[in-house]
């Protein structure tokens, strides 16, 4: 493929320049979309072909320490989907933790071009850069896990909050991370240190500090440095009945300062602790739509096979009790937790049909479908491939409708989803798969098809069966170079990593230093990521205060 | 000794599991020698002080000295005409040539393992088995009151396992360091690991896990009876002590070798502890851990199960990777006489493989690639001499509990590195397999890993 | 007089640094070579510290010699050698289908050479 192209006659969908279903000319010079080109140039004719921007997954779990365990667990999720090599690219096998190569590949397979690993932790973030180099096509970054981090949380503890300030900021340099991610925030020190217990309210004090204050301090620490993307956060008390309210303080606590809230489906529960569920979407959606500041994604469900892998240590040790099925616990020291195992969504199951249920209501019911973006949680609420079906359910009623008839009916009545009539629109699609993930991250070269953006470009046959067209783009371009024409794969690419370098004064480290001598496993000088490490990378500025 | 010295701080000592960071090494740059390693151990010291620069060739082919090319070029060409290729070992080198590995083994649609298969092997099937609650070493220096040993002895395995991370050093919630533990050691014989524990329990060969079934039943309330004692050498009521100190420690860790990895039973061995381990969870807060022997054996097991799903034991036959223990593990695959090739990097099976396994090793072609000559590099077709990994060359390794650390070498080496050899194969393998199946592609544009 | 007892190989320190030096030279062949018997068997089979014996199976065999533990360190019948080259001579290559073959509590037969 050229180093020039210019794509004909498609319809383009790019709601970040107000394009919705036009016919246009797009033009991609090294790698990037410009105005015009020469008459000359190369060209693809997409007549009868719809043009979105690739696809930005905002939320999921494909590369470092916890996923490669989840890997290694399941060599039975593998076996049975295998992913032959091809002279351009390495096999490698699927199921719902699918081998690296298998990961960029089956993503570019779905037209996405960029994906963020939810979480990771500090000691691990060496580890993840080394799988995404092994992740092909895909540009991608990651959220280091800091809300249980001892000594951040002691500083809180100590009033200390510039200090934390600083230090915050250098955790995300040293790990070359995109933004902060908060899981169960406070809740990591009863699991590991009193006997497997967890905390429960987002105002219980854990020695002296509640969850709301690590979630305050923060929202706005990372606010006032400007980062692209806000804390993302995964509430406490996921999956708990009740847990609504959890998730509205934990709302209410930012303000109007931005927070992204992470698969916000698993906490829009009502009903008491220790009773079967009821749906609070509804509760949750109208927060959402009257408060600007706040993004999600929202973690549907999807029936079958997914993989639980959570740094949320005792929500996972609960899951276990379920199923009794086999269980990986980690702890990493001073730093998080971490809960993996098998899981089957299925659909005459109660609580499994209310969560999906919810899922869509939180879609159908959303107000502004830039802050309510696509995501299955991949793979805790199922696999990246089960998008173009999710799409279908969110664009055809009549689907939804039959779907519906299929699950648990008793979950299905305690919702409002049989009167929700809506039907995403491709426009409304192309926000919540590409346009709202790029803008919610501050990735402005991302998500749309305006000059200066990235030329990642996804070309579907326009087709009926929605899902039939999400599943199988015709062409994708990555970086302006074709990967997948028609229906090929044509090339390979390594996508590069975006991180941020938010400023901090260097004298942190005098005062991080001694509490790694006395309570870490590895020396000072060799816990910060190498530039060597890097490989093809952007620098995503961040806009000081 | 000359005046050219150079210190290297925090540099990491690979040669077992325990993969210390904390290397001061001083370094006699004109005659390429570590003169001084500051906080390694007995091993780490003979490690740091042996591995100075050999006098023999860099590349071998039947015993003679030929250029890296050409012995480049003879393993491309042997591995690309074998039916059933080989590679295997990979504990003793880094992460970026252990991913070359798999990547020749790839394209070759040949099979891959690592000498995980005849170490911890069975504890990873466990773990597919089972699953396992764990942790990184620093969680038992900070919280671990209960610190139980069992098949293992790392005083001469793992000398400062006790004393950097896990009985010795004081912890965030652990002021008094050792005082504040109870050291719990199971073994056969007596080891020179026994002196550190405070209840040493010695149990018949082959029975462990008849004494870690007991102990799960004991655990979740079931009675057994006194006869166990006749049937295992231990005591119903060392038993009953043991689960007792275990249900009421506040943070317990239950590290594991070769004494139940390597006798019968094996990976139900390891899963018996394992599911002890998840078991105890009922009640406190406990973690496991294999105690991995090599520097790097962890970061085989990562490369290999984020590449292709599976941790040792992988086929591409079908170009796509397949598991199989048993089936394409080394030793069977040596064994039974499949593998009509074999490439063995960073590791010695003609030394400690079994002998049927050493039989076959010397009736096919063998590529070695080792930093010292072996039984191994002694038979092979083409043998490389590498450069060792953390005294010359960079990269990345993985410490048993998974913690990725990069390497900080102390003087350069005339040999070249595994990474480099391996892509070198790589590529040469490539154009061959191509030029076999008429692919024209440019290889440039292309950046296929 | 032949007995048959279990031999235990494992990791010594000495193997350990041994190893460092180079596997193909003396000090680790002899490491490697040094087998470890109770003390009270020693006396029954005849043995003196220092003396060969033959360990056998139906694998192989080699020849090693031996050295005396007390008795509450290492129990009667059993006996530790550090691996390397002489026990991967009685190692069977059967691993059940684990990849691993059994590499601990070896039964082997025991006597003395002449």
């Amino acid at each position: 493929m050229a180093a020039t192209l210019r794509i004909v006659n498609g319809k383009i969908y790019d709601p970040i320049n107000n394009i919705d279903g036009e016919v246009q000319d797009i033009c991609i010079e090294d790698g990037r979309i410009v105005k015009s080109l020469p008459d000359d140039a190369t060209r693809i004719d997409a007549q009868g072909m719809v043009i979105m921007p690739g696809g930005v997954d905002i939320h999921c779990h494909i590369a470092g320490p916890k996923v490669n365990a989840a890997r290694k667990l399941q060599p039975e999720d593998h076996r049975r989907d295998p992913h032959p090599g091809t002279p351009f690219t390495r096999s490698g096998t699927g199921g719902t933790v699918p081998s690296t190569f298998a990961t960029g590949y089956r993503y570019a397979t779905l037209g996405y071009t960029t994906a963020m690993e939810a979480a990771v932790t500090p000691i691990g973030a060496r580890h993840t850069l080394e799988e995404f180099h092994d992740t092909p096509v895909i540009d991608k970054g990651f959220y280091v896990l800091l809300g249980n981090n001892i000594f951040l949380l002691n500083l809180l503890r100590e009033g200390r909050k510039e200090e934390f300030r600083q230090a915050v900021a250098w955790w995300v340099n040293s790990t070359k991370a995109y933004t902060v991610k908060l899981v169960n925030p406070g809740g990591d020190e009863p699991w590991k240190g009193k006997k497997n217990s967890n905390v429960s309210d987002i105002d219980e004090k854990i020695d002296d500090l509640s969850p709301r204050q690590i979630i305050e301090a923060f929202i706005t620490t990372v606010n006032d440095m400007g980062f692209p993307h806000p804390p993302h956060i995964h509430c406490n008390n996921l999956g708990h009945s009740g847990n609504y309210k959890t998730t509205l303080e934990t709302m209410r606590t930012a303000g109007d300062q931005r927070a992204h809230l992470a698969h916000i489906q698993f906490h829009s529960y009502g009903g008491e602790l220790g009773k079967n569920p009821d749906s609070k979407a509804a509760e949750i959606i109208e927060y959402v739509n009257t408060h600007p500041n706040i993004t999600c994604d929202v973690g549907q469900v999807m029936f079958g096979k997914a993989t639980i892998m959570t740094a949320d240590a005792p929500l996972a040790y609960v899951l276990r009790g379920l199923t009794d099925n086999k269980w990986v616990n980690v702890d990493t020291e001073c730093e998080s937790g971490c809960g993996i195992l098998p899981f089957n969504y299925q659909e005459h199951i109660y609580m499994h049909s209310l969560q999906w249920a919810i899922g869509l209501e939180l879609f159908l019911m959303s107000e502004d479908p830039w802050r309510v973006v696509l995501s299955t949680d991949h793979p805790n609420g199922g696999s990246f491939m089960h998008y173009p079906k999710l799409i279908k359910l969110l664009m055809d009623r009549g689907f939804r409708k039959e779907e519906i008839s299929r699950v648990n009916q008793k979950a299905i009545a305690k919702t409002a989803l049989p009167d929700l009539d809506r039907e995403y629109t491709l426009n409304e699609i192309a926000i919540i798969t590409r346009a709202g993930p790029a803008r919610a991250l501050g990735l402005k070269h991302k998500g749309h098809l305006g000059p200066g953006a990235d030329a990642d470009i996804t070309i579907y046959d326009e087709m009926d069966d929605k899902e039939m067209m999400f599943n199988a783009p015709r062409y994708v371009i990555k970086s302006g170079k074709a990967i997948i024409a028609d229906h090929e794969f044509v090339g390979d690419h390594i996508g590069k990593l975006l991180h941020i370098t938010p400023e901090y004064d260097a004298k942190i480290e005098e005062i991080v230093q001694p509490f790694f001598e006395n309570y870490y496993s590895i020396e000072f000088d060799n816990y910060a990521v190498a530039d060597s490490y890097l490989h093809d990378h952007e620098i995503v500025p961040t806009t000081n205060k | 000794m000359s005046e050219n010295i150079k210190i290297v701080k925090h540099a990491t000592c690979t040669f077992c599991g325990c993969v210390c960071d904390d290397m001061d090494l001083t370094v006699d740059l004109d005659e390429k020698r570590i003169i001084k390693a500051k906080n390694a151990c007995v091993l780490g010291r003979a490690w740091f002080a042996e591995h100075t620069i050999g006098d023999w060739p860099i590349a071998m082919i039947d015993g003679k000295e030929v250029s890296k090319e050409e012995a480049i070029e003879e393993a491309a060409q042997t591995l690309v005409k074998a039916k059933f290729p080989i590679i295997y070992g990979l504990s003793d080198t880094t992460c970026e040539a252990q991913r070359q590995a798999v990547a020749i083994t790839d394209i070759i649609k040949g099979t891959i393992d690592t000498t995980t298969s005849v170490c911890h092997g069975p504890s990873g099937l466990a773990f597919q088995g089972v699953g396992e609650s764990t942790m990184s070493l620093g969680e038992v220096k900070n919280r671990a009151d209960l610190v139980i040993y069992w098949g293992g002895n790392p005083a001469a395995s793992h000398p400062r396992h006790f004393t950097r991370y896990t009985v010795t050093p004081k912890g965030m919630f652990i002021p008094n360091g050792k005082k504040d533990r109870t050291v719990v050691l199971v073994d056969v014989r007596k080891t020179p690991s026994v002196p550190v524990a405070d209840i040493f329990i010695q149990l018949k060969p082959g029975k462990d896990f008849e004494v870690l079934w007991a102990l799960r039943a004991l655990v979740k309330g079931k009675k057994i009876d006194a006869s166990i004692e006749e049937e295992t050498g231990v005591s119903l009521t060392t038993l009953e002590d043991l689960v007792d100190k275990m249900k009421n420690c506040r943070y317990g860790v239950l590290f594991f070798g070769m004494g139940l990895t390597m006798t019968r039973g094996r990976h139900f061995n390891s899963g018996a502890l394992m599911a002890l381990t998840t078991d105890l969870n009922e009640f406190t807060h406990f973690v496991a851990k294999p105690v991995r022997g090599h520097g790097n054996v962890t970061g085989a097991d990562n490369v290999l199960s984020w590449q292709t799903g599976y941790p040792f034991g992988v086929n591409f036959n079908r170009g796509y990777p397949r598991f199989n223990p048993g089936e394409f593990t080394t030793v069977d695959t040596l064994s039974r006489g499949d593998a009509d090739a074999a490439m063995f990097i960073a590791s010695d099976p003609a030394s400690n493989f079994p002998k049927a396994a050493i039989e076959h090793m010397k009736k096919i072609p063998v590529i070695s690639l080792d930093t010292k000559q072996t039984e191994t590099s002694k038979l092979a077709h083409v043998a490389f001499a590498t450069s060792t990994y953390g005294i010359n060359t960079a990269g990345t390794v993985y410490r048993m509990d998974d913690v990725p650390i990069t390497m900080r070498p102390a003087f350069d080496s005339p040999y070249p590195d595994d990474e480099e050899i391996l892509t070198a194969i790589k590529k040469r393998v490539r154009e061959l397999v191509w030029a076999k199946q008429g692919i024209k592609i440019a290889v440039g544009e292309a950046r296929v890993a | 007089m032949a007995e048959t007892m279990i031999l235990v190989p494992g990791r010594s320190s000495k193997q350990g640094t041994a190893l460092n030096k180079g596997k193909l030279k003396q000090e680790y062949l002899s490491i490697t070579s040094t087998l470890e018997m109770n003390s009270d068997d020693m006396q029954r089979l005849g043995l003196e510290e220092g003396d060969s014996v033959r360990l056998s199976n139906e694998v192989g065999e080699t020849v090693v010699s031996c050295k005396g533990r007390k008795p509450e360190d290492l129990p009667s019948g059993m006996l530790f050698i550090p691996y390397g080259p002489p026990s991967s001579q009685l190692m069977a290559s059967d691993t059940a289908g684990t990849g691993m073959p059994l590499s601990k509590n070896i039964e082997v037969l025991v006597e003395k050479v002449a």
